[in-house]
Formats: C-alpha cells, structure tokens, sequence
C-alpha cells in the first residue's frame, strides 16, 4: 500500500468513526431511558393520577395534557401552515411578498422556543388575557409548529409534478379545483409527514410551555380550554428539580422520560416510514 | 378563471401566507415592546457588559455578561463536538454509505434529532454528570463542559443533514474530472468536493451553532446555574437561555427583572436572527455559485 492508499484509509475509518458516533449517542440514550424506565412502567403509571406528593401513582393527567397541548397546537398551525404553502407555491406571484414570506419562515423556524415562550407570555397570557392556560399553550406551540408545518407542506408541493397541474388546468379545472381534487391529494403524504414531525416537536418542547400552560401538580383534570394543565416534559423537568423526595421522584421521571421518548419516536418513526413508502411510489 | 369565488380564495391564502411574516414581526415588537423598558434603569452598557447579575437583590443588579460568557462556552464546547461529527457523519452518508447502510442511517440521524431537549437535560443529569463528576474528580458534575458536550450531541444531527444535503449539491461532473487526473477518492473528497461544499458546509455549522444557543432545558437543567463568568470549563454557568427560563417565573410582570429577562430574550433572538440570516445569505450563493438557483 502506498502513502496515498493509507490516508484514505485512515480518513474513510475516520469518518466511519463519526458516524458509528451517531448511533453510540443514540443507542446510549435510548439504554439508559428505557433499562431504568421500564420498571416504572405500570397499568397504574399510565391510567392514574400522581398521588403521595408525587412519589407514587401514574402520570395519567400528563399524558392527557400533552395530548391537549398537541392536538391545540396542531388545529392552530395545520390549517394556516397549509395554506401559507399553497400560496407560495402554487399562486406565489413571483417577486417581494414571497421572499418576504420565505425569509420570515426561515428565520421563524430558527428562534429559541423560549423565546416563543416569553412571545405566548406577553402576548397570549397577558395580553389577552387567557392565563396560564390549555388555550395559551395550545397557541404558543402552534407559533412554534408553524414554520415546520410550511416548509414541509411546501416541500411536498413542491415534489408534485407540474404536468398534473398542466392536466387538470387542460381539462378546465379552475385553480382552485386543481389545487384542491389535484394537487393537495397528491401532496397528502408529504404534507402528513411534516405534520407528525411538528406534533414530535411540540409534543416534546418545554421551554414554551414553561410560562404559559404548564403546571407541577393540579388536582383533578383540565374541564376547559383555560384551565392550566400537566404535562409530560414539564412534569420531568419538576420532579428533578422541585419537590423533597428526590429518589422516588427519579423513578417517576425516568418512567415519564420513557413514555414520552415512546411517543416522540412513534411519531418520527412513522413520519419516516411514510415517506419512504411514498418514495417507492414515486420511483416505481 | 377569474370568478369571485377563485378571487376570494386566493385572498384566504395570501392572508394564510402573511400570517408567518405577521408572527416574525410580532414577536419583534412584543421582544421590543417588553425588552427597551430596562434601559430606564441600567445603560445598555453597563446590560451587556456589566458582570453582576444579581437580578434579585436589594438594589438589584442586572449585568448580562457571565450570562452571555456562559451561551459562548457552551456553544463553544458544543462546536468542538458537532462540527467534526456531523460534518464527518454527512461525508460518511454521501461518500462511502450504499443505499442498504443509508436507509438504516438516515432515520438514525433523524431519529437523534427528534429526541426531545428535556431528555437529553434528563439524561445529563442524571447519566452523565455523575460520569463527569467521577471521571473529572470534580465536586459537582453540572458544568459548562457537561453542557456543552450534550448540547453537541444534540447539534450533531442538525449539521450532519443540512451539511448532507449540501453535498448533494456537488455536481457529478467535479468528482469525474478529479477521477480522470488521477486523484484517489480521498484526494476527490478532500480537494474536491469539501470545497465545493464549502459554504453549504458552513450554513450547516452556523445552523447547528444557533440550535446550540437557543437551546433551553438542556443548559438548564445541566450547566449548573451559578451566574458568574466561568474561569474553567468545569465551573457551573447560566447560559441566557437557562437565566430566562428559571428565572421568569418568579419575576412579577412590569417590572425591572422581567424586562431584564425579556432584555435577554431579545439579545438572544438578535444572535440567532443574523445567524439565520447569514446562513440563509450564503447557502443562496452558494446554490447560485453551482447554477442550481431556485
């Protein structure tokens, strides 16, 4: 082997090290959440509610509300993140307003979640006065969810051949009939990938809910949309940081870590299979 | 084509449409609007510069800097890991993985992306500060240097697809040339193709260094919180974020502290704002630059 063999050979194993680095970290995590998780796993952990100044019992009302969290989240950003999509790309005159609205999505999907936290604060709680709410949360996470929910939706669009456009418009289709009987149906997986991506990320998100929805302990569950509520991320961050029974609180938290990483990764996992199907489909 | 029911609905989506660049320019204003108060109080010198934070006190003080020294160490350190990894993972997946390794790779990037900030935060503290506490000898495990490695872990993903994406970019014709002058794959890959990936490279640094900055329950939870300029690596810190979120909720609203905080908040969007911009500037040229404008 000559001098030259050698370094790329060293530098092909290097970056095979980098890589294998990946799945270390993720097989790592993933050992320690679900080896020490799992004991905490009960019928009663998953259906009650905490009990005991939260060293015993389930984590039913967290579960709950991040459900309601999510499902808020979406219902806000679903309808008018599609929409912004549609517009840009298949009415998107070409010219300031959609680079306006491309630079804004891009720059909205790089501001810290805290800082949307203090926005839905300002603004949702205060300003409007809904309070430390289901309804506050709900909005604050949506904002968030938002330009994932674009840029998704769009790369979806996007991917959509311009000759079934071509056609439906040929047959006298108006714009809206193509975007709506053509277009949108051809564009549904994608745009559902992007979807169950975002509701991952809100559904894990912490620092946005932190001010404007969450609560350590409540009794009983939510009964409307302004009603403050549990949440999973939130319920981990207290047990390890309030509260005076740090050992039994470790093991809820480790149980509440494995459910939500449960639920966050079902959702990436199908995102991802989603998307490979529809791939296959489009090669085939 | 142009009935009223088609203008109408085209007016719905463009009022769907201005809604993200309604949302960006409500957060400015209400940032704005919440953060310029503090200025009544403390020169924005004495904000940015001053090394006390002692948001609480009698009188209190409100100096940002070992707050902001405390985002650049862990950013730091957060970049020593993320940059050779995630640039190293996107090199492997383009250069050296088959389609069979790629479908199982990819969705394991993905899949460390997804994982939520509030287990990472967990997992630090209860996994790896003990670790570094043992391995270090230190008398606390919660440290810049703990925060920073997890949240290098975190960023890796976020490099290592943007910068894949990027390579994808690299015209076949480049690597065929370097082929036909003798150059080994090697050679290609160092001289070829990371240069001509250069900027869509970088994008992807300055894309997982924002994500590093912005990032909350990790630092909170891990950095240990002791708001004072660190001297170590193994000293605990407040990163901005980390200030804001412990902090806010203590703070009664209107007054001197919760401008602070929202003070911080803006300081904060400001960095990740130019970073986004910047990354978004040079990964146009450097579609332009390959002719693949869009």
């Amino acid at each position: 082997m000559n001098r030259r063999d050698i370094f790329q050979k060293t530098g092909f194993t290097l970056l095979a090290l980098c890589m294998a680095a990946n799945i270390v970290f993720l097989g790592t995590i993933l050992w320690f959440i679900v080896s020490r998780g799992l004991p905490a796993i009960s019928w009663e952990f998953l259906t009650a509610a905490p009990r005991d100044a939260m060293t015993a019992g389930g984590i039913a009302p967290a579960i709950l509300g991040t459900l309601y969290l999510t499902l808020g989240a979406v219902i806000v950003a679903l309808p008018l993140g599609v929409a912004c999509a549609v517009y840009l790309t298949e009415y998107s005159p070409k010219g300031w307003t959609v680079n306006a609205i491309r630079i804004s999505v891009n720059n909205l999907a790089g501001v810290p979640s805290v800082v949307f936290g203090l926005f839905g604060l300002a603004v949702f709680v205060k300003g409007a006065g809904f309070g430390v709410s289901i309804l506050s949360g709900s909005l604050t996470l949506g904002m968030l969810a938002l330009p994932l929910i674009i840029s998704a939706s769009q790369e979806a669009l996007i991917a959509v051949p311009q000759s079934i456009r071509e056609a439906s418009l040929a047959l006298g289709a108006s714009r809206w009939e193509t975007i709506r009987k053509v277009v949108l149906p051809a564009a549904l997986p994608g745009i559902l990938t992007g979807v169950i991506l975002s509701v991952g990320r809100a559904a894990g998100e912490t620092a946005p809910i932190l001010f404007t929805a969450a609560a350590f302990y409540l009794k009983g569950y939510p009964d409307s949309v302004f009603s403050e509520v549990m949440a999973l991320p939130y319920h981990i961050y207290a047990l390890m940081t309030e509260g005076t029974h740090p050992e039994a609180q470790t093991r809820i938290a480790y149980g509440s870590s494995l459910v939500l990483l449960a639920l966050v990764l079902a959702m990436s996992m199908l995102a991802i299979y989603i998307r490979q199907r529809q791939r296959r489909t489009y090669h085939a | 084509m142009n009935t009223p029911k088609e203008r109408f609905i085209k007016l719905l989506f463009t009022a769907a449409a201005f809604s993200s660049l309604a949302l960006l320019a409500g957060i400015i204003i209400v940032l704005f609007r919440e953060a310029l108060p503090v200025f009544s109080f403390v020169s924005p010198l004495a904000f940015l510069g001053g090394e006390s934070w002692y948001p609480t006190a009698e009188p209190p003080e409100f100096g940002i800097w070992p707050l902001i020294a405390a985002s650049a160490w862990v950013t730091g350190i957060a970049l020593v890991i993320c940059v050779p990894l995630g640039v190293g993972s996107a090199l492997y997946l383009h250069e050296l993985a088959g389609p069979r390794q790629r479908a199982v790779l990819k969705p394991v990037i993905e899949v460390l992306a997804s994982v939520p900030s509030i287990i990472y935060g967990f997992f630090g503290m209860t996994v790896m500060a003990p670790f570094m506490q043992e391995a270090f000898g230190l008398p606390i495990g919660l440290c810049a240097l703990t925060a920073g490695v997890i949240l290098g872990v975190m960023a890796t993903p976020t490099v290592a697809s943007i910068a894949e994406d990027a390579l994808g970019y690299v015209p076949r014709s480049f690597r065929e040339a370097s082929f036909a002058l003798g150059a080994n794959r090697w050679e290609t890959l160092v001289k070829v193709i990371i240069p001509a990936a250069g900027s869509g490279i970088s994008t992807a640094i300055i894309l997982g260094m924002s994500r590093a900055i912005g990032e909350t329950m990790t630092v909170l939870m891990v950095a240990g919180g002791a708001a004072v300029v660190p001297a170590s690596v193994f000293d605990p810190v407040r990163p901005m974020t980390a200030a804001i979120a412990a902090e806010m909720g203590e703070a009664a609203v209107g007054g001197e502290h919760y401008h602070a905080l929202f003070a911080i908040a803006l300081a904060l969007f400001l960095v990740t704002f130019v970073f986004n911009a910047a990354a978004e500037l040079i990964s146009r040229r450097y579609r332009l630059k390959l002719g693949l404008a869009r």
